[in-house]
């Protein structure tokens, strides 16, 4: 992209007057290599250029070839059909505490049929469901702490139920209501709350993940500042083509030379719309990557609820060591849905494949088998359970829908901290315009009608 | 005499690292370079820019001091000679000392940056806070967005402004949009302020010579500001690192050594979206930013002197949003109007204001003719052809004569 930019000389002149190390602790990555203590010592086994300080030298010359690597493999805690397989693992949630992660599956699960539906009949633009990844998001956040920060990629609702997004906060926003968080500017399914420390969702891919690794520098810098805040890290989700975006390499590149505790979750369910992973990528899934950057990585079935809780759990420990470093979490699945309500998923792909995924494997029907075995789940509690979700995201639907639209003004403000003169006469010519083409526009659904777009008194 | 002393600042404006110099050029062509800027020896109005006199710079102490824009506690200190590269550097250092989440980083800046900008920040303030990156724009940006948005005050360095594309996602889509999008939990991007060089400096060629002010000013949500001299610079700066709305600050590189003025020594800021009348006039305005300014100083000079007119001259500082009341006042009063610029004329800065300028009524009625624009031809910037693309004294004077004539 550009020349080589400093001399040798002159970069040794420049490191003469650089400090060795950072003042501040908790910085493992901060020293600067002198490029005269890693000169070539005679006789050395090693390779010790500035660029790869442990490399044995060899006289065979062979290349790496990705297939004497085997796929990495894919942990899981239960099988499909709700067994546990492994035998280390101690259940750490009350029966009461599982109950609950499952009921927030389910309130995403049937949600997102009626909102898919909605969408059909026109009531609103636009719908994501994320049938077949509810425990990767579920099981996920159910490792983290309210406090700790996270960014989505869109397909993530079970975040926002298991931390406590209620079904009026759903709605107010796939109404776009003046209810809703993002003041009606937004498509639907982009979530966000500030009291529930999730960024609000936006529709570019992958641009979130490097937001991630400097959020999560931001909360190690705070924690340096004050040391009686909490231990926190970020976490991140994105789908494996997004994994392909400039941004995640940048992400975790930048993650691990920063050291920063943020935790990668990779949702890899097969396709990015159309495109199946033998078109995203060649190497072994996302997962192998990590290692390339320094970065410890694992690899999850994303079925198994458990399992996902599990890798995030000690992730969370991983990424706070050490003064804070990144962790990757692949997790597998298949997208089961559409891609989106735009999106006829059997232009691509076998219906018979799809039918196969929901009935061989499914993360919700594999907690409930887990929950029966154990006990404390029955076929009349998952039907009375289905029955009062279904009720209240149906009332949820019917206020939200009722509800009027924010003010018109809405358009005009946080452009920037304070309206600017151009958007303060903007607004006014907006409502002149209003005023004098009154039946070409219908304003009676938004809060205040043309009122709003009036000059407000300081 | 003093021609050939300005000459070597301007052969010399990049850095001690020299890095143009040290990205490819043989030493045959170091030694060529002599004759580089020289001027034809008959000119009278291409002649190279004498910083060391010119009218745009506080050459005195109380001059710099007298700024009626500067608070009391500025205006009451002492003032120190600082070129343009050690008054950024005077104003990232206030802005470390003074907020604990002020962070400074970008490719090469722990050494003191290739334009010595953040020289001794590391130091004094620590590796955490002052840091290299890997080399990704796009990286840097959206590391910065992710800090901001988690209520720290990032200062990002774009290391050429040619460079800052491969970030244009992030800040078009991302940073300029968040507080937007994000409504009511009132989250934004508003500490984020990433710096860059930008313009001319002779030898830069196609990607260490653009100004790309005008794609930004193509995005609301972002604040975009050129300061044109040392004391401007501390000023914008800290305003810029201050402001709670996303801020793209350009620095002039052929300025960093070149321009040498008294700077306050204590901290201040400068307005953000006020433009500055540097001269005042009655039959033209001539609307510029960053290092064009001197050029039409000088040809201003000629101009005043030759065709026995005045010419008033408006600094815009903040590109956008832009300070539309004080120039369309200006341009009430003279009537004409020319806006100078480096980037491109198409779609630049010019045409913006230019069209603003006949859009509105009452300063539509008071042209008598029709607004100028001097600006970069609609090409690049080319390595042999720089002197022939970039606004002069001669293009500027020029249109001045036409602006009359018309």
């Amino acid at each position: 992209m550009r020349a080589g930019i400093l001399s040798k000389s002159s970069l040794q002149r420049a490191l003469r007057s650089t400090p060795h190390r950072s003042r501040s602790s908790g910085f493992q990555n901060t020293a600067i290599r002198f490029a005269s203590s890693i000169s070539q010592r005679p006789g050395a086994s090693h390779v010790s250029f500035p660029g790869a300080v442990k490399s044995v030298f060899t006289s065979d010359l062979k290349f790496a070839l990705p297939s004497d690597h085997p796929a990495l493999p894919t942990y899981r805690v239960v099988d499909q059909d709700g067994n546990i397989v492994d035998s280390s693992f101690k259940p750490d949630l009350s029966n009461e505490e599982v109950v609950k992660l499952y009921k927030d599956m389910l309130t995403v699960s049937i949600m997102d049929p009626v909102m898919f539906d909605a969408q059909r009949q026109g009531r609103i633009s636009f719908y994501m469901v994320s049938a077949g990844e509810e425990a990767i998001s579920v099981g996920s956040a159910s490792a983290l702490n309210r406090e700790d920060v996270v960014f989505c990629q869109y397909r993530e609702q079970g975040i926002f139920a298991q931390r406590g997004f209620t079904l009026k906060d759903f709605t107010d926003q796939l109404f776009a209501n003046k209810h809703d968080r993002g003041k009606g500017r937004n498509m639907p399914v982009h979530y966000g709350s500030k009291e529930l420390n999730i960024h609000t969702i936006s529709s570019p891919l992958a641009t979130q993940i490097p937001h991630a690794s400097g959020a999560a520098y931001a909360l190690k810098m705070q924690r340096i500042n004050d040391p009686s805040l909490p231990p926190r890290v970020v976490a991140v989700y994105f789908g494996e083509g997004a994994a392909s975006e400039g941004d995640f390499h940048a992400a975790l590149n930048i993650a691990a030379t920063r050291s920063c505790p943020v935790i990668f979750i990779c949702r890899n369910n097969g396709y990015s719309i159309s495109t199946p992973t033998l078109e995203q990528y060649r190497g072994d899934g996302i997962a192998s990557r990590g290692i390339g950057y320094g970065i410890d990585t694992v690899r999850v079935d994303g079925n198994d609820i458990w399992a996902v809780r599990e890798v995030t759990k000690k992730a969370k420990e991983m990424a706070l060591q050490d003064g804070g470093k990144p962790v990757l979490i692949e997790a597998m699945s298949y997208r089961v849905s559409h891609h989106s309500t735009s999106d006829d998923s059997f232009a691509y792909r076998a219906r018979v494949e799809v039918e196969d995924w929901k009935r061989r494997d499914n993360p919700i029907a594999r907690l409930r088998k887990y929950m029966e075995a154990n006990g404390f789940w029955d076929e009349s509690k998952e039907k009375d359970a289905r029955e009062s979700i279904r009720r209240a995201v149906l009332k949820a639907f019917s206020e939200a829908e009722r509800e009027k639209k924010p003010p018109i003004r809405t358009m005009f403000e946080d452009v920037y901290e304070d309206l600017t003169p151009d958007l303060k006469a903007q607004m006014e010519q907006l409502r002149q315009h209003l005023e004098k083409y009154p039946d070409e526009y219908d304003v009676t659904e938004f809060e205040g009608g043309i009122d709003s777009l009036k000059a407000q008194k300081p | 005499m003093k021609h050939t002393v300005a000459l070597l600042r301007l052969g010399r404006v990049s850095s001690p690292v020299n890095i143009l110099n040290k990205c490819t050029r043989p030493v045959s062509y170091r030694l060529r370079r002599q004759n580089y800027s020289t001027h034809p020896t008959n000119a009278k109005l291409n002649l190279p820019t004498d910083y060391s006199t010119t009218p745009l710079l506080a050459h005195g102490a109380q001059q710099a001091l007298s700024n009626p824009e500067l608070p009391p506690e500025a205006k009451n200190g002492t003032a120190k000679r600082m070129n343009l590269f050690q008054a950024i550097n005077d104003a990232l250092s206030t802005a470390l000392a003074e907020d604990e989440n002020v962070l400074v980083f970008g490719e090469d800046v722990s050494f003191g940056g290739v334009f010595r900008c953040t020289m001794k920040l590391a130091e004094n303030f620590g590796g955490a806070r002052v840091f290299n990156t890997p080399l990704t724009e796009q990286g840097i940006m959206g590391f910065g967005i992710g800090l901001a948005a988690e209520g720290m005050r990032p200062v990002a360095e774009i290391q050429f402004a040619d460079y800052v594309y491969p970030a244009f996602d992030q800040l078009v889509n991302e940073a300029a949009k968040y507080r937007y999008r994000e409504g009511t939990t009132g989250r934004s991007v508003g500490g984020l302020t990433v710096r860059m060089p930008c313009g001319g400096v002779g030898h830069g060629a196609l990607y260490h010579s653009q100004s790309p002010e005008s794609l930004f000013t193509h995005i609301p949500g972002l604040r975009v500001i050129m300061p044109r001299s040392p004391l401007q610079a501390k000023g914008l700066l800290l305003a810029a690192i201050r402001s709670n709305d996303p801020c793209v600050f350009m620095e002039p590189k052929i300025l960093y050594r070149a321009a040498v003025e008294q700077v306050p020594t204590n901290p201040y800021t400068l307005p953000l979206s006020k433009a500055e009348i540097l001269k005042e006039g009655k039959d033209v305005t001539i609307i510029s930013y960053g290092q064009p300014l001197y050029t039409c100083d000088a040809a201003i000079q000629r101009a005043e002197e030759d065709l026995g007119i005045s010419i008033e001259l408006i600094d815009l500082r903040t590109i956008y949003p832009w300070d539309k009341e004080t120039i369309f006042k200006s341009v009430r009063k003279t009537g004409r109007c020319m806006v100078v610029h480096e980037s491109m004329v198409n779609a630049g800065v010019g045409a913006e204001v230019a069209a603003a300028i006949q859009e509105d009524p009452d300063t539509f009625i008071r042209l008598e003719a029709p607004v100028s624009r001097i600006a970069g031809w609609s090409t690049f910037t080319p390595l042999l052809y720089e002197r022939f693309n970039i606004p002069d004294v001669a293009r500027i004077y020029d249109g001045v004569k036409k602006l009359l004539e018309y």
